[in-house]
């Protein structure tokens, strides 16, 4: 089997866990994040289902060197918890409360042809190529962007 | 809480971690979705093919549960124009600069006990928390 094609069984498998946990509604997550209103905890067991089950995975490749279908692993090698990780985060979590999208919910909703859903996705990868200019360019207030680049 | 649905949420939440723990151990990839798509900005050579894989899988989702269910997904957006603009553009430059977001801080980051990730996953979550409030309860919603 080619990694591509365990990486289609994988976002699959991702997009229906968005759609039967009801993540993919932004009504939904904003139930979650409107802690002021008729509060929706949903958001929290959907994160108490996926993490165990990611986690076995996770483990089960320790003393590997290698994925089953490829020669290394891809895994982040950060550790420092710096300003960029978290001013960035909290402007996707800004982003996030106005509208109840994330990524993931985000690109799955596009095929339900809603005008909104491409907009959002549209702006969303307008953002994302802005700091990758912002970040080439040196700008002070962001750092150069490295994970993902060697085997843990 | 007339709207918690438990049981879904536990069901599709494992779904989505057999998602994240079968792209690690077949393809030693992270399921970070704003990764995934952010990496599709000039990929380096070789390095494009399975984020397009994986974008088909998760758009086929919907269509998939459509023949199986016989219904599609219901969603409700209730943003405007503004606020849609605003908040793509605020979701695709944090967590490109946050290097993660829901799934790869949230889910696969927690799984891992990084505490960048558990740093990051706490910061989104009081953004969204802060916005939604300010959005539904001050400027009126």
């Amino acid at each position: 089997m080619k990694p591509s094609l365990a990486s289609l069984v994988a976002g699959l498998l991702f997009g229906l866990g968005l759609v039967i946990s009801h993540m993919i509604d932004p009504a939904k997550v904003l139930g979650f994040l409107d802690l002021a209103g008729s509060w929706d905890p949903s958001l929290a067991f959907v994160m108490i289902g996926a993490i165990p089950v990611a986690a076995i995975g996770y483990r089960a490749t320790r003393g590997r060197h290698a994925p089953m279908l490829d020669t290394r692993f891809y895994g982040p090698t950060r550790t420092e918890v710096d300003r960029t990780l978290v001013i960035g985060s909290a402007l996707f979590g800004v982003g996030w409360g106005l509208v109840g999208f994330c990524p993931g919910p985000a690109l799955t909703s596009l095929v339900l042809g809603r005008w909104q859903s491409w907009v959002f996705v549209a702006a969303m990868l307008v953002g994302m190529a802005l700091y990758r200019f912002l970040d080439r360019a040196g700008a002070p207030f962001v750092r150069r962007y490295s994970t993902f680049i060697s085997p843990r | 809480m007339e709207n918690f649905t438990p049981l879904s949420a536990l069901i599709g939440g494992a779904l989505i971690g057999l998602s994240a723990a079968i792209l690690w151990v077949s393809a030693g990839r992270v399921a970070g979705i704003s990764g995934i798509v952010g990496g599709l900005i000039n990929p380096a050579e070789g390095d494009a093919g399975w984020r397009i894989a994986f974008l088909i899988g998760l758009l086929a989702a919907p269509l998939v549960y459509w023949a199986a269910a016989g219904r599609l997904p219901s969603i409700t957006i209730g943003a405007s124009l503004p606020l849609l603009l605003a908040g793509g553009l605020l979701v695709g430059f944090g967590t490109r600069m946050g290097g993660g977001c829901t799934s790869g801080h949230g889910v696969c980051g927690i799984a891992r006990l990084s505490p960048r990730s558990l740093v990051a996953t706490v910061v989104f979550m009081a953004g969204g928390f802060a916005a939604t409030f300010v959005v539904r309860h001050l400027v009126g919603g």
